[in-house]
């Protein structure tokens, strides 16, 4: 079943007409328009990463690994139903939380940070876990007592998200421990927080930075004033974002072609295969291919947005609005971080960086978004 | 009832996610419209900056030294090089602990003090991530050994280059001085751009007057660098062009002939081709080694040479000033006959004293007890001091002068070397412009005998010589023969023409021409030091000088030969000796000084004998193009 058909499928079949007929992809639980994206998306960063890093085939076969497992853990994820997640929700969160603790104790080191756990077969990263839990815990909460939220509901949900943040940010790894806060943050928001308490929370926030600084790490510290002046330590800090924005203003509109980026392959940009991929994208193929790969994304967050306004109840809805707003803050932040008009937060791009925990992730939450939204229709009857 | 509470909430609910839904698209839209329109900021807008800093990441135009010209003598001899040195070259943004660094290679070469002191001075000079040197010159078993130890020290290499070598050493250095490094002071004068790869520059002697012909013009290589400054492929080349090979008129055997001559004694010697006015020789002595200065002297070595009473790094021929003493004679002597001052056939009578009429003050000759009854020609030739204070008196300082200045003398000979000073043709102008007092008659009487105030530096002297061996015509003494671009034939250089010493009567040349050869032929003649003459015949004059520094004696002006070995070695008369040969036609003129040693004469004589007996010398480039107009010109004056 092709996208068009599926699509027309949809305008036939009117929401919630009964169990009559199924797709071929919707007995897999697959929902195609976000398939579709998805292997666009990664197609694209597939041809990115394949000139970013300099034609090494290993590494492409290695993401093409990371991305066939990818796929298995969507497929996998989409056929559990949306109520086992709501049934699990809690004891996901809890386990969660006890690996965060556990990584703290045992956890490998990699980067100045303890964020792996090493279970013997496979390393693995619990604060990427809690990505799913928290707003699937947060979720099922919102679904059992009523919106919009009471005091005491906003208040148990502010300690939910600080235990793992707090967690995480103690590995420390600063920017999980932001997407986690905005995983969470995402659930009250659509939750229906109020937007004077949002603005007021937003308000206590820069209140609280010169706290936040003191707290922050050496090389935190110097993101921070990167961020604010770059030429300030041109060949140390401020270098990888003054060569990023020479790789994205030298591109032009068209670009200087595929594998012919000088910034990447002569190694003036950093990280190129990972937090620095969009830049090679903007050496290479210019604003259009900027514009291409930003039109990929926001279709996704399109489809997403779709899944969630049709989802069946309160839980469906706001995981998957959680998922789909995280997925946006984690594409846009490095996006803003390579541009220019964010920090340097060391997020990769997602699904174009080399690199497998945060794609397996993602991935996750593409099956269960896919999950909810073929779901559906079986939930109805 | 809870049931319906759930339901009515269910889609209150609905209604509030949804909401936010939009909400929240919105924002996100704003979000990505500000994404986009940085995007459009640095790729659109401020593209073409972007290319230019990328372009600066990645393209490095790299300059090429071009190969200096070499330096030829007339007959072919190589008498500057370039020859390939090892150079031991750090690149300091590759060091991480230089002091350790260098220690560790210190114990693999030996680096001297002067090398390292000399190291750090260009480091602060230098980029970080340009190569220094630091010590030139390695041995082929310190490459060998450094080699192997490469490893270990990343950032350091044996880099191959060209240095500039003089294989003669000390024997041409005053001609040719010498190249160095840059210096700040240079680096203001030159175009910055053909220099960019360029480290040494012509200091002195030929190396700077011609350092334009022998530089060349810089290349380049356009070169793709990753980021760690790493040349990975050359792009594109433009070759530099190697600068001109210059020939010059100098012939080293004859040069090096004169240096034996000398024997060791300090003094100055010029031979010139009267015809042409091309040097043949060049010899001031003491001399020193100009390759120490390629390398760049040490200190305690430099003022050694600095110090030295002998002043080695002093080149006489150019810059020495020394009384002309009795040389001066037969050019005062042309100039009082063709003046009709003096006559050939008048006799005075020399008493072995003069005595102006208006003082007292006697005037010696050297000859205590006179000449007795002198005409011009025994005059020149038994140096009659009497005979010459009575011709200066009788024509006068003015007239002197001018037949001096006639001569060229008290001028810029115009030779192609920037060094050279100018002798003093006094006049009662200069002595109250320089002295502060007024001219005395006496001051004229002086000159007339080459003591005083006049002065005269080798090359000027034997200047004036060609002009009395070619009878009057003038010629501007060069060193610059021919010039040959790479690749292309060899240009010969015209020699320059200055306006002729015309007499009234052609024949006068031949009376002082006639004396010049009784100097050495006559009974009585002075230069009977010389020797007998042999197969060719020869013009000369002797001449002896009081030192300078003899004044704080206060002797008389006698040339009292007796009393020179009482002084101290370095206040005796220097001995002059001027002369041309063969008379007829005229091959060489001379002039030699010996400092503080009555030997100017058999010097002079060893001079002639290799250059007129000796094996003929043979031009072997072929000459291509006579008419050729003077790339550059040795012209009148600077």
């Amino acid at each position: 079943m092709s996208f068009t058909s599926a699509i027309k499928y949809r305008l036939t079949k009117p929401e919630g007409s009964g169990s009559g007929y199924r797709s071929f992809w919707q007995y897999i639980h697959i929902d195609v328009p976000l398939l579709i994206c998805i292997l666009l998306l990664i197609s694209a960063g597939l041809i990115i990463l394949y000139s970013a890093s300099s034609q090494d085939l290993p590494k492409i076969e290695q993401q093409a690994m990371h991305i066939g497992l990818g796929f298995a853990l969507m497929v996998f994820f989409a056929q559990i139903k949306p109520t086992t997640y709501q049934r699990w929700a809690l004891w996901i969160y809890l386990l969660g939380i006890i690996l965060l603790v556990a990584v703290l104790g045992v956890g490998h080191i990699g980067k100045g940070a303890e964020r792996w756990l090493n279970l013997g077969f496979i390393r693995f990263q619990p604060a990427e876990m809690m990505k799913l839990a928290l707003p699937m815990f947060l979720a099922w909460h919102y679904h059992r007592i009523h919106l919009p939220l009471s005091m005491s509901a906003i208040i148990f949900s502010a300690i939910a998200i600080f235990i793992p943040v707090l967690l995480t940010a103690k590995q420390p790894d600063l920017s999980t421990a932001l997407l986690l806060v905005i995983a969470g943050g995402s659930v009250l928001l659509l939750a229906g927080l109020s937007w004077y308490l949002i603005i007021g929370l937003l308000g206590l926030g820069a209140l609280s930075a010169p706290m936040i600084w003191y707290l922050l790490h050496d090389y935190q510290r110097q993101r921070v004033l990167t961020f604010l002046n770059p030429e300030r330590d041109p060949l140390g800090a401020g270098y990888h974002i003054i060569q990023s924005k020479i790789a994205i203003g030298s591109g032009g509109l068209f670009g200087k072609g595929w594998l012919n980026g000088t910034q990447s392959h002569l190694q003036f940009l950093p990280e190129h295969t990972t937090d620095f991929i969009f830049a090679v994208c903007g050496e290479e193929f210019g604003l259009m291919g900027n514009l291409i790969l930003i039109f990929i994304f926001m279709a996704i967050i399109g489809r997403g947005l779709y899944i969630t306004m049709h989802a069946q109840d309160t839980f469906n809805r706001l995981l998957a609005g959680s998922l789909t707003l995280t997925f946006f803050v984690s594409f846009f932040v490095n996006m803003g971080m390579v541009t220019g008009i964010l920090p340097v937060a060391g997020l990769p791009l997602p699904l174009v960086s080399y690199g497998g925990s945060s794609m397996m992730t993602l991935m996750v939450s593409f099956g269960i978004l896919m999950s909810i939204q073929t779901h559906r229709k079986l939930l109805t009857t | 009832m809870r049931k319906r509470i759930a339901i009515k909430d269910h889609y209150q609910e609905i209604k509030l996610i949804n909401q936010r839904c939009i909400t929240i698209l919105v924002i996100m839209i704003l979000l990505i419209i500000l994404l986009i329109s940085r995007l459009t900021f640095l790729q659109l807008m401020n593209h073409d900056h972007f290319t230019t800093l990328s372009q600066k990441n990645w393209l490095d135009l790299v300059p090429l030294e071009p190969t200096r010209g070499l330096i030829y003598d007339r007959n072919g001899v190589l008498l500057a090089e370039n020859i390939p040195i090892y150079s031991l070259d750090i690149i300091p943004n590759k060091i991480i602990n230089m002091p350790k660094t260098l220690s560790e290679i210190a114990k693999i070469i030996p680096i001297s003090d002067d090398d390292i002191a000399q190291f750090h001075r260009e480091l602060k000079q230098h980029r970080r991530f340009d190569e220094v040197t630091l010590k030139l010159k390695l041995s082929e078993d310190e490459v060998a050994r450094f080699s192997e130890m490469q490893y270990r020290f990343p950032g350091v290499k044996v880099k191959a280059r060209l240095m500039r070598h003089y294989p003669f050493v000390n024997s041409l250095s005053h001609v040719l001085g010498y190249v160095g490094r840059i210096n700040i002071d240079e680096l203001q004068e030159i175009d910055a751009t053909n220099y960019s790869a360029t480290n040494y520059i012509g200091k002195l002697g030929i190396e700077k007057y011609y350092e334009d012909e022998l530089h060349g013009s810089v290349g380049y290589e356009q070169a793709e660098n990753d980021a760690s400054g790493q040349a990975l492929r050359v792009l594109n080349q433009i070759k530099p062009v190697p600068g001109k090979n210059l020939y010059l008129t100098l012939d080293s055997k004859l040069q090096t002939a004169v240096e034996q001559a000398l024997e060791g004694h300090r003094g100055a010697v010029v031979a010139i081709q009267p015809a042409t006015g091309q040097i043949l020789a060049m010899v001031s002595e003491p001399s020193y080694d100009p390759n120490s200065f390629v390398t760049g002297i040490n200190n305690t070595d430099f003022q050694a040479l600095q110090d030295s009473p002998d002043r080695p790094l002093y080149n006489r021929a150019l810059r020495g000033l020394y009384p002309f003493g009795s040389t001066i004679k037969p050019f005062i002597a042309l100039g009082g006959l063709d003046s009709g001052v003096a006559s050939p056939d008048a006799t005075i009578y020399d008493p072995g004293w003069y005595k102006l009429p208006t003082s007292s003050h006697i005037f010696h000759d050297h000859k205590r007890g006179g000449h007795g009854i002198i005409n011009i020609t025994r005059a020149i030739i038994s140096s009659c001091d009497t005979y010459f204070f009575d011709l200066a008196h009788r024509l006068g300082i003015l007239r002197l002068d001018a037949i001096l200045t006639k001569f060229g003398f008290g001028q810029a000979t115009g030779v192609d070397l920037e060094e050279e000073l100018i002798g003093t043709v006094a006049s009662p102008t200069w002595k109250r412009k320089v002295k502060g007092i007024s001219w005395y008659e006496g001051d004229t009487l002086n000159s007339g005998i080459g003591q005083g105030f006049m002065n005269v530096t080798p090359l000027e002297l034997a200047t004036g010589v060609t002009v009395l061996a070619n009878r009057g015509k003038r010629m501007v003494p060069h060193l610059l023969l021919a010039e040959q671009e790479p690749g292309k034939s060899i240009e010969m250089q015209k020699s320059t023409h200055l306006a002729p010493y015309d007499v009234h009567d052609p024949n006068t040349w031949n009376i002082v021409i006639k004396a010049m050869q009784g100097v050495l032929t006559a009974p009585g003649g002075t230069g009977f030091h010389f020797g007998k003459i042999g197969p060719y015949t020869v013009a000369a004059k002797t001449g002896t000088a009081q030192n300078h520094t003899i004044k704080v004696y206060n002797l008389n002006m006698s040339e009292d030969h007796e009393d020179q070995s009482k002084l101290p070695e370095r206040l005796r008369d220097n001995s002059l000796f001027i002369a041309f040969a063969p008379v007829e036609n005229p091959q060489i003129a001379i002039a030699v000084i010996v400092e503080n040693y009555a030997a100017a004469s058999q010097v002079a004589r060893k001079i002639l004998d290799y250059y007129l007996i000796g094996p003929p010398l043979v031009f072997p480039i072929a000459p291509v193009n006579k008419t050729k107009t003077q790339g550059t010109s040795v012209n009148v004056i600077h």
